[in-house]
């Protein structure tokens, strides 16, 4: 009897502190939608204020580093045809501004979804005539870096191409289906329990707006498909492979919920 | 050697404390880490940083494998004279890489 009513009791007692902490997270995400009622926000609200010091800062965010890079990288002669990336596309600055906000977009050449560091992969193939950058190669990761600022703080257009809709759909439908042992779904944590804590830290709402992002864990830069990879594994799933298409569907669903918020690239994360 | 990001004030007014922060691209590996061979990667890291300031240190520091990959090496000193900073990363190679700023005091 006394056994029985001692959990009884822990249960009174433990009940109480869940209901407030639901109802404190509920108004915490109303209390937050700004003027036009939109509630969506950016990772970099969630981070800690030195965090966000670092990356508001060109000369302590280390992204910066790999933005350097890839400017050398973009004059730097490659491949058979001896042509830099500046000597088609002159100054990054003009014909690179606002480019990046539109990746993944539609590729000709595959009738599908690209996202930028494929785009930049399949110029330096066909035009320069040079290998492909390895997948998450500092190269790679420089240059789509120094593309990506280029476009920083303009607002992301993905996902007003209709020949994309079956794609943004299948990247939807991925969002949403539970995987692996844990048996989670993207949508659990990213649309479910944004804000709340996951292992001790804040589950963000899941906008990809700043990469390739510089994450303090990795200490180095990473894409979006590296961190997607890490959640598949946190929830124990099979990871989809670098530039596998289901990647690529669900890069572009994600860029498309986050359509409107700025471009942050480089962006720094914990 | 390595990418570097210094933020030295341009101007000063005499006498005034001024904040120099820098950032350098290096792996820093610790040492302690091993390979995919299971054999240990050898330690490579900045262990020495110095900073002077036309001619004299102002600032140094020793450098540890705990400290992450691309340091941030914050420090201040007093706005003195016109003049050139210079900073210094030693790594374990035994390479240097110096950069300079010029600093105009008021």
């Amino acid at each position: 009897m006394s056994a029985g009513s001692r959990r009884l009791s822990f249960l009174g007692v433990g009940v109480a502190p869940v209901l407030i902490v639901s109802a404190l997270v509920g108004s915490a995400a109303v209390g937050l939608a700004d003027a036009d009622g939109d509630s969506r926000r950016s990772g970099f609200d969630f981070m800690g204020p030195q965090t966000q010091a670092m990356q508001g800062d060109d000369t302590s965010n280390p992204g910066m580093l790999a933005v350097l890079e890839g400017e050398d990288i973009w004059n730097r002669k490659a491949g058979a045809a001896d042509k830099s990336c500046a000597d088609c596309h002159g100054d990054a600055a003009r014909s690179m501004h606002g480019v990046a906000a539109h990746y993944p977009a539609f590729d000709t050449g595959t009738g599908g979804p690209i996202n930028l560091d494929q785009r930049i992969n399949t110029c330096r193939e066909k035009n320069q005539e040079a290998e492909p950058f390895p997948w998450e190669s500092a190269e790679i990761l420089a240059l789509s870096a120094y593309v990506g600022l280029q476009s920083r703080g303009m607002p992301v257009q993905v996902g007003d191409d209709a020949r994309l809709a079956g794609a943004i759909k299948a990247g939807d439908e991925a969002f949403h289906r539970k995987q692996g042992q844990l048996d989670f779904s993207c949508a659990d944590c990213h649309d479910a329990n944004w804000d709340r804590k996951l292992g001790g830290s804040v589950i963000p709402q899941g906008h990809a707006t700043g990469y390739p992002i510089y994450r303090l864990e990795w200490q180095s830069m990473g894409s979006l498909q590296r961190r997607l990879r890490n959640c598949m594994a946190g929830v124990r799933a099979e990871p989809y492979s670098y530039g596998s298409p289901e990647f690529v569907e669900l890069e572009l669903y994600l860029m498309s919920r986050s359509r409107g918020m700025a471009v942050e690239t480089p962006a720094v994360r914990p | 050697m390595a990418r570097t990001l210094i933020n030295v004030p341009p101007t000063a007014k005499r006498g005034e404390v001024v904040e120099i922060k820098t950032l350098i691209s290096h792996p820093m590996e610790t040492g302690f880490r091993t390979g995919p061979d299971g054999a240990l990667i050898p330690r490579d890291i900045i262990h020495r940083f110095t900073c002077t300031y036309n001619g004299e240190e102002v600032f140094s520091a020793d450098l540890f494998p705990a400290i992450t990959a691309n340091p941030f090496i914050t420090f201040t000193t007093v706005a003195t004279e016109s003049g050139e900073l210079a900073l210094s990363w030693t790594d374990d190679k035994g390479q240097t890489q110096t950069e300079t700023a010029k600093i105009t005091v008021e």
